[in-house]
C-alpha cells in the first residue's frame, strides 16, 4: 500500500519536498553529501507520522490556549501549545496558530540530530525553521504578500544572531486572519513562536467595523475551523492612506509590545504597498540586483 | 449542527468539513456541488497517440522544420484542473518550463475565473428562432439574446457579466450553469422570447421546436436559382425557391433570363428586390425555407392569364430541398399538385446534397483581466504586449484561440477543440476556464514573470491525479512556434 505522504527531491536535485494532507514542506540542507543524505532520511522518517500525531489531538489543538486546560502529549503539539501559551491570558489564540512553524521546527530538529549540517532550512508553507552552524548565514527575501514572489525587503541572518524562525501571516494566506494585513513577517528565535506572533500581529493590523472590509464567520466558510464564529477577513476594498497608516499603527503597537517582551526579534508589516518595520532594520531590496544563487526566498 | 451542505473530506486524517464551493485546509480537495473533488487531476496533453508504448509519435521531432525554431516536446501541460489561485493575484499554480532543443520555453498554466465571459452560439438554420435582440432564456431565466444572424445561421450571444452578476441570483446561477454546460459539450434547452425553443449542443445539430435541423440551406433562394437553373432548364417551366431571406423565381431571375426561360405570368406575394428576387414572402417561421409557410401556394397570387398557360409545370422547393412540391396548371390556370417527376427528383436531391450538415457551434469568449494576468507576471500590461507581438502564445486547454485586436486579452476558442469537461465554475458565479501562456523563458523573465515558480515539466511527471489526453490532430501543437512569431 502506498503511503499517504508524498516525498520527493525537487528537480533541482537539492531540495526535498514533503507533502501530506495540508502540509507542504520544502527543505534543504547544506553540508557534506553524506550528512545531507542522512538529514533528508531523518526528515523523511519524522515527517511520515506527524499528521497522524497531530490529528489524534486535533480537538485540543483547536481549543483556545488556556493555562489550566488539558495539555497535549505529542512532541509537535507541545511545541504548538508552548508557542501560544504567552498569549493565553490576553487574547483568543489556539495552538493551531503555530502548527506550521512547529512542524518546521520538529523536522529541522530531526535533521540536525541525525547529521552535522552547515545550514538547513525547513519551509512549511511559508513558516520556516532555520539551522545555522557558527559563521554561517542566510539571506532571506521577504514578499509583500504571502502568496506572491515579489520581494520588498531582505534580511541577512547570521549564526551569531538568535533568529531561527520566520513566519508570515495575512488574510490572503492559506489560513484565515482576523485582520487586514497583506502580510506580516516575523523573525523570532523559533519557528513556532514566530508563527504564533505573526498571527497575533496580523490580526491586529485592522480597521474594526470598516465598511470596505468583507468579513464572514469562519464557521460559515469552514465549519470545523478553530476560529468558530469569529469574523475572518475575506476581502479588503478601497482604503485611504490615513486608514492604511492607522491599521498598520495598530499592528505596530502589538509588534512593539511583543518585541519588548522578547517574543519576537523583528517584524515587517505590509498593507497596500505600505510597510512598517519593528525591530532589526530590514534592507530595502531591488529584485534585479538579487544574487542568483540566493539561499532562500520566502514565498 | 445544520451542516448538511458541508461534506466531510476523508483524503487525510484532518477530515475537514468543506462547504460547497470551498476547499479544505490542503487547498487540494474541495466541495463541488456536494461532491468531494480533487482540484487536480491535471490534464496533460499527450502529443503521442498513446503513451508509453513503442509508437513513434507522428510528426514529433521529425516534423517539417520551419527554418527557425525547434520541434517541441511531446507533452504539454494544460490548465485544466491546474486549480486557480483564486482570487487571482497569486502566481499561477503551475508555471512549467520545458526545454525545446536548448531553448527554455515556459508555459504559465492557470485556470482563469471569468466574470467577463460568455459564448457565441452559431446555429446553422434558416428557421426563425426569434426577433433579433430578443431575450434567450434557460429555465425561465434570461441568459442572453438573439444577435445578428449570419449566412445560413442564427446567432445567439449568451452569458456576459450582466447576466452573470448584474441580475438576480437565479439569473446568475442559471446563466453560469448554461454556459458551463454549453462549454463542456452538454445539451442546453433554450427558449427565445416570442420565438422558438431550441436544444443546443456544441457540435450537434440543433433541435428547433422539437424538430432536428439536419441541413443548412444551400444558399438563399436567389442563389439556389443561380446554382441550379441549368439543371432545371427544359425540365420545368417555373421554379420558386422559397426562402425567408430572398425567395427566387427562375423565369424572372437573371439566371433564367440568360437561359431564355420564357415568362410564366407567375405573381409572388412579397416585396420585389430585383428581378426574380423577393423579400418577405411570408413571416419568419420554422416551416418552408425558414418561413411560416406550410402550404407554398400561399405565397402565390393568381397567374396572369395573358401569359400563363394550362399545363405549365411549376416546382416549388425550399433552400434545403427538405420541402418541395410540384404543380401543373389546370384549364383555369390553377396549380394542381402532382407527383414530382423523376427528372426533377435529382435536382431536389442535389439541393439537399449541397446543404452542409447543420450544427451548433459554441465559441467561448472571455477577457483575461488584470488580476489573471497578475498570476503570470508582476507587470500585467507586459503580458498583454507580449501576446500582441506574438511572443506569447495563448491556448485554452491546449486549443488555439483567436485574440481580439485592441486592448486587453480578449479571446475566443471553439469549445469542441478543447479536452472534455475543461470548464468549471465558482459560485460567484463565474466560469473557470483553462488558459495557458507559452513563451520563451527569457521572454518570461523580461516581462517580470515569477521566475522562482517556474518548474520543469519533469517535476509534474508523477502519474497519480493526472489525466493524459491525446492531443486533437486538428489543433496546432501549443509548443510549436506560432506563425508570425519572431
Amino acid at each position: 500500500m502506498k503511503s499517504r505522504a508524498q516525498i520527493q527531491r525537487l528537480p533541482d536535485g537539492r531540495r526535498l519536498y514533503l507533502h501530506d494532507g495540508p502540509m507542504d514542506v520544502i527543505l534543504e540542507a547544506f553540508g557534506p553529501p553524506a550528512d545531507v543524505r542522512a538529514a533528508y532520511a531523518a526528515a523523511t522518517r519524522r515527517f511520515a507520522t506527524i499528521l497522524d500525531e497531530l490529528c489524534s489531538e486535533l480537538a485540543i489543538l483547536r481549543a483556545p490556549a488556556r493555562t489550566d486546560g488539558p495539555a497535549p502529549v505529542g512532541v509537535v503539539a507541545k511545541r504548538m501549545a508552548s508557542a501560544v501559551a504567552p498569549y493565553a491570558t490576553r487574547t483568543f489564540l489556539t495552538p493551531m496558530a503555530a502548527v506550521a512553524g512547529a512542524v518546521a521546527e520538529e523536522i529541522l530538529s530531526a535533521m540536525t540530530a541525525a547529521a552535522r549540517l552547515e545550514r538547513a532550512y525547513v519551509n512549511d508553507g511559508g513558516d520556516i525553521a532555520l539551522h545555522l552552524a557558527p559563521g554561517q548565514q542566510f539571506v532571506v527575501g521577504m514578499v509583500d504578500r504571502p502568496d506572491r514572489a515579489s520581494l520588498f525587503g531582505s534580511a541577512v541572518l547570521e549564526a551569531d544572531q538568535p533568529v531561527r524562525g520566520i513566519a508570515t501571516s495575512g488574510w490572503r494566506g492559506r489560513s484565515f486572519s482576523l485582520g487586514i494585513a497583506d502580510a506580516v513577517t516575523v523573525l523570532a528565535d523559533q519557528a513556532a513562536t514566530a508563527d504564533a506572533a505573526a498571527t497575533i500581529i496580523a490580526n491586529a493590523v485592522d480597521l474594526p467595523d470598516h465598511a470596505n472590509v468583507l468579513r464572514r464567520p469562519a464557521r460559515e466558510l469552514a465549519p470545523d475551523n478553530d476560529l468558530g464564529d469569529r469574523l475572518v477577513t475575506q476581502d479588503v476594498g478601497a482604503l485611504t492612506a490615513r486608514e492604511i497608516a492607522s491599521a498598520l499603527e495598530s499592528g505596530e503597537q502589538v509588534a512593539r509590545s511583543l518585541l519588548s517582551e522578547g517574543l519576537i526579534r523583528a517584524a515587517a508589516l505590509h498593507l497596500r504597498g505600505e510597510t512598517a518595520t519593528v525591530g532589526m532594520p530590514l534592507k530595502k531590496y531591488v529584485l534585479d540586483s538579487y544574487p542568483h544563487d540566493r539561499s532562500l526566498i520566502h514565498a | 449542527m445544520p451542516e448538511d451542505d458541508a461534506i466531510r473530506c476523508d483524503a487525510c486524517p484532518v477530515l475537514c468539513y468543506i462547504k460547497p464551493g470551498r476547499l479544505g485546509a490542503c487547498d487540494r480537495y474541495g466541495n463541488r456541488d456536494g461532491q468531494l473533488v480533487r482540484i487536480d487531476p491535471h490534464v496533460v496533453l499527450d502529443r503521442a497517440l498513446s503513451r508509453g508504448d513503442s509508437v513513434v509519435p507522428f510528426l514529433d521531432r521529425h516534423q517539417e522544420w520551419d527554418g527557425n525554431i525547434v520541434s517541441s516536446p511531446g507533452t504539454f501541460v494544460t490548465a485544466i484542473g491546474a486549480g486557480t489561485t483564486y482570487p487571482d493575484y497569486k502566481p499561477a499554480p503551475f508555471i512549467i518550463s520545458s526545454e525545446v532543443e536548448g531553448l527554455d520555453m515556459v508555459t504559465v498554466v492557470t485556470e482563469g475565473i471569468f466574470s467577463y465571459c460568455g459564448v457565441k452560439v452559431k446555429i446553422d438554420t434558416d428557421r426563425h428562432l426569434g426577433p433579433e435582440r430578443n431575450i434567450v432564456r434557460a429555465q425561465g431565466e434570461a441568459v442572453g439574446h438573439v444577435t445578428t444572424s449570419e449566412y445560413g445561421s442564427q446567432m445567439l450571444s449568451l452569458g456576459g457579466v450582466r447576466h452573470l452578476t448584474g441580475g438576480s441570483r437565479g439569473e446568475g446561477t442559471v446563466t453560469c450553469e448554461t454556459l458551463l454546460n454549453l462549454c463542456n459539450g452538454k445539451t442546453v434547452d433554450l427558449t427565445v422570447d416570442e420565438g422558438a425553443t431550441v436544444v443546443v449542443q456544441a457540435g450537434k445539430p440543433p433541435v428547433i421546436d422539437n424538430v432536428m435541423e439536419e441541413r443548412m440551406r444551400v444558399g438563399c433562394g436567389s442563389a439556389t436559382i443561380g446554382m441550379f437553373a441549368k439543371q432545371w432548364f427544359g425540365k420545368v417551366d417555373e421554379v420558386v425557391v422559397v426562402d425567408d431571406h430572398i425567395t427566387g423565381v427562375l423565369s424572372e431571375h437573371q439566371a433564367g433570363k440568360l437561359l431564355g426561360v420564357p415568362e410564366t405570368g407567375i405573381k409572388i406575394k412579397g416585396r420585389r428586390s430585383t428581378p426574380g428576387r423577393y423579400f418577405q414572402v411570408a413571416e419568419p417561421g420554422t416551416a418552408w425555407g425558414g418561413t411560416n409557410i406550410e402550404d407554398p401556394l400561399a405565397i402565390l397570387q393568381a397567374f396572369k392569364p395573358k401569359v400563363a398557360w394550362p399545363g405549365l409545370r411549376l416546382l416549388m422547393v425550399s433552400t434545403t430541398g427538405e420541402h418541395y412540391a410540384y404543380f401543373e396548371l389546370d384549364e383555369s390556370l390553377r396549380p394542381v399538385s402532382q407527383d414530382l417527376p423523376v427528372e426533377l427528383r435529382e435536382s431536389v436531391a442535389r439541393i439537399k446534397e449541397n446543404c452542409e450538415p447543420a450544427l451548433c457551434t459554441v465559441l467561448f469568449m472571455a477577457g483575461a483581466g488584470g488580476s489573471l494576468r497578475a498570476g503570470v507576471t508582476e507587470n500585467p500590461v507586459r503580458l498583454t504586449n507580449s501576446v500582441r507581438s506574438a511572443l506569447t502564445r495563448v491556448t485554452c486547454g491546449g486549443a488555439p484561440v483567436y485574440i481580439w485586436p485592441g486592448g486587453g486579452i480578449t479571446f475566443m476558442v471553439d469549445v469542441s477543440r478543447m479536452p472534455e469537461n475543461a470548464f468549471g465554475y465558482v459560485p460567484t458565479p463565474a466560469l473557470v476556464a483553462p488558459i495557458e501562456f507559452t513563451l520563451k523563458l527569457s521572454d518570461y523573465a523580461d516581462l517580470g514573470g515569477y521566475m522562482d515558480h517556474v518548474r520543469p515539466l519533469q517535476s509534474i511527471a508523477p502519474d497519480d491525479g493526472r489525466r493524459h489526453v491525446t492531443a486533437r490532430p486538428e489543433n496546432p501543437w501549443p509548443l510549436t512556434k506560432a506563425p508570425g512569431a519572431r
